[in-house]
């Protein structure tokens, strides 16, 4: 047991070395440097060598990998070019946020799917599961942008409800930011929603029709005690690790949403970095956003494993 | 009287079904499928005609006609330069189509086989590329999307490219788990005793095993694509304008949702159905394919 933990850490820790220099390689295939974004067409030959010396570009890129390297592994993720600013600070609040909004999203979305999935699942074929199932379909598939501005049509333009656009400044304490929120919030609760309800009802199906359940309503259980005691328990077990993938993709895509409401979030934060070729921002970031999807996984497996004895005797 | 009497010969003929045609005819009984593939269909027939079909020519700007609403000459009105939102919707799509379709299906070629082959093989190369493999899918696809189109440029054949590379990879690990079932089975076991090629297992024993599950990945991984490619395109890093693109469409039309929403509501109702279309196919197939496709994670 402790030796699957152990492996499943190492090869956590590989896949973010890997990850650190794919990001690297990549971000220096791009076409100029940070010096050619930040002065831009005011560039001359001189100001662009001194700016190069600045942001220590001349080094070769191996020796800069490595120096950023040993940074980050004493947790210091470098100095953003374009801000001029530690990348920490940079990120700091931005970050934050996102983690702000996502939070409050899977606070919603999680439980509202786990019921939505069990009335799904119990009604199979029904109308309350065609309706939601295909409601499902829609949250799941729609492109966030497309979800976003729908809902800003309808709750910012034709009710004033809510705010169309989230501009709080990205130091604002939570209490400031959450009522600011709630459109990107339901966004994201849509999308979330849809991806763990549908999986939810598929397992809860299989379950509903194993012979302990059939044997528990026999004997007379009643039947919120079967669903809630003795079925949805087992059903939960292969959502946990859609439950960690939806999340990571959601991050992985937040940048749309931020963008759409104009939050100072992690996300937004990257699409500029990127159009200003920050290296070390973009890179900062991307450690940031692949540690979570890692650190979820890593979470998620091990959670599945806890409570899965099964598995447990079965691999070690 | 007489009596007739007719000997029958009917011969019974047991034709053995193709599988193509069972799928199909599973699929024919499923009607979200079939408006699934309506939808798809009636999206492939407008990208190939609409260029020749629309009631005005996409990129023609009206000055006198500016954010106007729907109208009987403009359908879903104008856009802020004057051009018709109902022809630029319907062009819309063209490139968007041409770029997932070959996407996916470069994505599916090279990822299928990379997986299978890996599966097949095991050992240290396996583990290795798997490695690679996972730690791309914890780059976030934006980013990486991002990058590549950044580095390479936006043009249509570009875009292809990039999008069959980064969806590839999700099929890779597709591929790779439905061998791992399959490559410890008798039929598998005695190819490799009778001494086959590698390359005869792969492709003749492995492949048509796997393929049910690697044609549901795909059509699921063409909706994502079509997402993945839109959103790019949302962000301005799709294709250059002036050619119209829905998730451009949709990003700048946005300035004027609260007076001439139709602007918005055409080439979103067009991704849209699209998308929608596509899923609800592949939920179909899968099911056709009696293959359970919610199990499916985002990735």
């Amino acid at each position: 047991m402790l030796a699957l933990i152990l492996r499943r850490f190492v090869l956590a820790i590989i896949t973010l070395f890997i990850i650190s220099l794919l990001v690297f390689v990549g971000l220096e295939a791009l076409p100029g440097d940070a010096a050619t974004a930040y002065l831009g067409q005011s560039a001359t030959e001189e100001s662009l060598k001194a700016l190069r010396e600045e942001f220590g570009l001349n080094a070769p890129a191996p020796m800069r990998y490595l120096k950023w390297l040993g940074g980050f592994l004493q947790g210091n993720l470098g100095e953003s070019m374009a801000r001029r600013a530690p990348v920490a600070e940079v990120i700091g609040n931005q970050f934050r946020n996102t983690v702000v909004l996502s939070i409050a999203a899977s606070l919603f979305g999680i439980p509202l799917a786990i019921v939505l999935g069990v009335i799904t699942g119990l009604t199979r074929d029904k109308w309350p599961d065609i309706i939601l199932s295909l409601l499902a379909i829609l949250g799941m598939t729609l492109p966030g942008f497309v979800t976003a501005t729908v809902l800003i049509y309808i709750f910012s333009i034709k009710v004033t409800w809510f705010p169309a656009i989230s501009m709080v400044p990205s130091d604002a304490p939570v209490s400031e930011i959450l009522p600011n929120i709630i459109l990107p919030i339901i966004t994201l609760t849509f999308v979330m929603t849809a991806h763990i309800l549908r999986l939810v009802r598929t397992s809860m199906i299989d379950v509903l029709s194993s012979d302990y359940v059939q044997m528990a309503r026999l004997k007379g259980v009643p039947l919120l005690q079967v669903i809630f005691l003795h079925a949805l328990p087992n059903a939960m077990l292969p959502t946990i690790n859609v439950i960690a993938l939806t999340i990571a993709w959601l991050l992985g895509g937040v940048a749309i949403i931020e963008t759409v409401f104009n939050f100072p979030g992690i996300g937004k934060l990257l699409v500029n970095a990127i159009g200003d070729q920050d290296l070390p921002l973009v890179q900062g970031i991307a450690m940031i956003l692949a540690g979570i999807y890692v650190g979820v996984n890593l979470i998620a497996d091990l959670l599945t494993l806890f409570l899965n004895p099964r598995l447990r005797t079965a691999r070690s | 009287m007489t009596v007739q009497t007719q000997v029958s010969e009917q011969k019974i003929v047991i034709k053995r079904q193709s599988p193509l045609l069972e799928t199909w005819q599973n699929l024919r009984r499923s009607w979200s499928g079939m408006f699934g593939l309506g939808l798809i269909t009636l999206h492939f027939l407008i990208a190939l005609l609409s260029p020749v079909i629309v009631p005005h020519d996409p990129l023609e700007m009206d000055s006198k006609n500016r954010s106007a609403p729907p109208s009987a000459e403009h359908w879903f009105g104008t856009d802020k330069l004057g051009r018709d939102v109902f022809s630029r919707s319907m062009v819309g799509g063209r490139v968007s189509i041409m770029v997932t379709v070959f996407g996916i299906s470069l994505a599916m070629f090279w990822g299928g086989l990379t997986g299978i082959l890996l599966g097949f093989l095991g050992g240290w190369v396996d583990e290795i590329v798997m490695r690679v493999v996972d730690a791309l899918l914890a780059i976030p696809w934006l980013l990486v999307l991002l990058i590549i189109v950044s580095a390479f440029g936006t043009d249509a054949w570009i875009q292809t490219l990039t999008f069959g590379f980064t969806y590839g990879y999700t099929a890779i690990r597709v591929a790779r788990a439905a061998t791992l079932d399959h490559v410890t089975d008798d039929y598998v076991l005695s190819a490799r005793a009778r001494g086959e090629r590698r390359r005869t297992i792969v492709l003749k024993e492995l492949l048509p095993n796997v393929l049910d599950i690697l044609l549901v990945d795909g059509a699921m991984n063409w909706s994502w694509m079509l997402l993945g490619f839109s959103s790019l395109s949302f962000l301005g890093f799709g294709v250059p304008p002036p050619t119209p693109d829905w998730g451009f469409m949709i990003a700048i039309n946005r300035e004027i949702l609260a007076t001439q929403p139709w602007s918005v509501f055409g080439p979103a109702l067009m991704l849209s159905t699209l998308i929608v279309g596509i899923n609800l196919f592949a939920d179909a197939l899968a099911k056709a394919l009696g293959l359970d496709r919610s199990q499916g994670a985002p990735v």
